[in-house]
């Protein structure tokens, strides 16, 4: 067990368990987001559970804060590694003979999706911690109502925003068209059931990503 | 066949020796016959240098009949060429056309370093195979007989088909991480899969990925450019199974 992380596989194992924490919070997170179409009421309930319960508030928020460094500074480190393994680059490299341009450029799709995020953090977290915390207002409520409905449609307003989100998520489906299978494939699943699996990745890896553009164009053109 | 043959340009890489510092040199050959293997066409161009009195271009190549897994070569950019299921020696001036330039490189890697114009070390391979890649049975005159031990018929074929692995390391090559993880994988699949193999899997398989480590390879991130270029046509699945051993074995401790 000792020094599992400085072994390859261990590194691997390591990349793909956070990589499947981050799909399912991935995953979570549009669910609510969804709600902000459907019912905008069960959206402000929801929004203030997640934002005022401990559990999330104290246990689950860190770990995926941790959860995502991790996987940004391993895929970075390991990216790092890799180069150094190669030794001379080759004059002509024929890459697309042989594997997706998804797959070879990860760091990339990875680097942007880091971009967003910190873009996204600016937007919601930071002003949300603020008010929380260091505001101390925990009431959830502005003007006698929720707050988080209206604050998501403010948001929206600007098209530029709404640009850089889409392409935020443009990189999010290119990273996880190959990173649902990668994941799969480096905790040593692969069998029968992958084939199963790879077709729920790619409607994954599309659909998540357009479910949230179409949520953020949604607020944009009905507000 | 005189006069219908195809006229080349070539890019090779030279290199004088292993702490030289190498560069592409463009060479003409004319009236090559489409049914030549790329090797035979190689001889052809040093047959030529030999004539005029230049060096000839050093490459490795053994067998000749894609078995040796000796034959190496980084062509228009990809491992043994641009067909598929084969080596160097495999490949056929057919796949070619009149007046194309062909640019030829070694196999690139940390882990294999160049001796030589096209010849590249590749004992880092050797090295983890001494690791663990073999099973420790006395067979001086008390061998068993091979039958004692039942074997599922899945289980003997995809033994097999890890133990086709030639070792000739297209794998690493291609790898935009120059990962040997197909190989190790190969190697550690066609022991842990059968019984013989089993008594010594958890050793065996932390000890070729620590000497796989050791010798600089990096680390797969399953674009599965390997598997395309297998000569051998060596499964992703055995990376797979070479996860799912190592993680077991590390984490039992």
């Amino acid at each position: 067990m000792s020094g599992i992380l400085n072994s390859s596989i261990g590194r691997k194992f390591a990349m793909a368990l956070s990589a499947l924490f981050l799909m399912i919070f991935v995953l979570q997170h549009f669910v609510i987001n969804l709600f902000s179409v459907i019912s905008p009421d069960t959206f402000n309930e929801i929004s203030h559970f997640m934002g005022t319960f401990w559990v999330i508030q104290y246990v689950i928020q860190p770990i995926l804060i941790i959860g995502v460094i991790f996987h940004f500074v391993m895929g970075f480190v390991l990216e790092i590694k890799n180069k150094k393994a190669n030794g001379v680059k080759y004059a002509k490299n024929y890459g697309a003979a042989n594997s997706t341009w998804m797959s070879r450029n990860m760091i990339w799709s990875g680097g942007f999706i880091l971009a967003f995020l910190i873009i996204h953090f600016i937007d919601f977290w930071i002003p949300e911690i603020n008010t929380k915390y260091i505001v101390g207002d925990m009431s959830g409520m502005h003007n006698g109502e929720f707050r988080y409905f209206h604050e998501l449609q403010e948001k929206f307003v600007p098209i530029w925003r709404v640009a850089l989100y889409i392409v935020g998520f443009v990189f999010l489906a290119l990273h996880l068209l190959h990173g649902f299978e990668s994941a799969f494939q480096s905790t040593g699943a692969n069998n029968k059931y992958t084939k199963g699996l790879q077709g729920f990745g790619k409607a994954y890896a599309i659909l998540v990503p357009l479910g949230f553009i179409f949520i953020a164009l949604f607020h944009h053109f009905t507000h | 066949m005189s006069g219908k043959g195809m006229n080349l340009t070539l890019k090779i890489w030279r290199q004088k020796d292993a702490s030289s510092k190498g560069q592409m040199v463009d060479y003409k050959v004319t009236d090559i016959s489409e049914h030549m293997s790329f090797l035979e066409m190689m001889d052809v161009l040093n047959e030529q240098l030999v004539n005029s009195g230049e060096e000839p271009v050093a490459f490795d190549h053994d067998c000749r009949e894609g078995i040796c897994g000796m034959c190496s070569m980084y062509i228009n950019g990809e491992a043994h060429g641009p067909d598929r299921g084969i080596t160097t020696c495999q490949l056929h001036m057919r796949m070619f056309n009149d007046g194309d330039t062909i640019t030829i490189e070694p196999f690139r890697a940390a882990a294999f370093p160049v001796i030589k114009d096209l010849v590249v070390d590749r004992t880092s391979f050797e090295r983890i195979q001494q690791a663990g890649g073999y099973i420790s049975v006395n067979t001086s005159g008390n061998t068993q007989d091979a039958n004692s031990i039942p074997i599922s018929k899945h289980a003997a074929d995809e033994a097999m088909d890890a133990a086709t692995c030639i070792g000739c390391g297209a794998c690493v090559a291609t790898c935009k991480n120059s990962s040997a993880m197909l190989f190790v994988g190969a190697k550690v699949s066609q022991y842990a899969l059968l019984p013989q193999g089993q008594v010594e899997a958890a050793d065996r398989v932390q000890n070729m990925v620590a000497q796989m480590d050791l010798e600089g390879f990096g680390n797969c991130t399953n674009t599965g450019a390997c598997e395309v270029e297998c000569p051998k046509g060596i499964s992703l699945e055995n990376i797979a199974r070479m996860n799912r051993e190592y993680l077991a074995a590390t984490l039992k401790g």
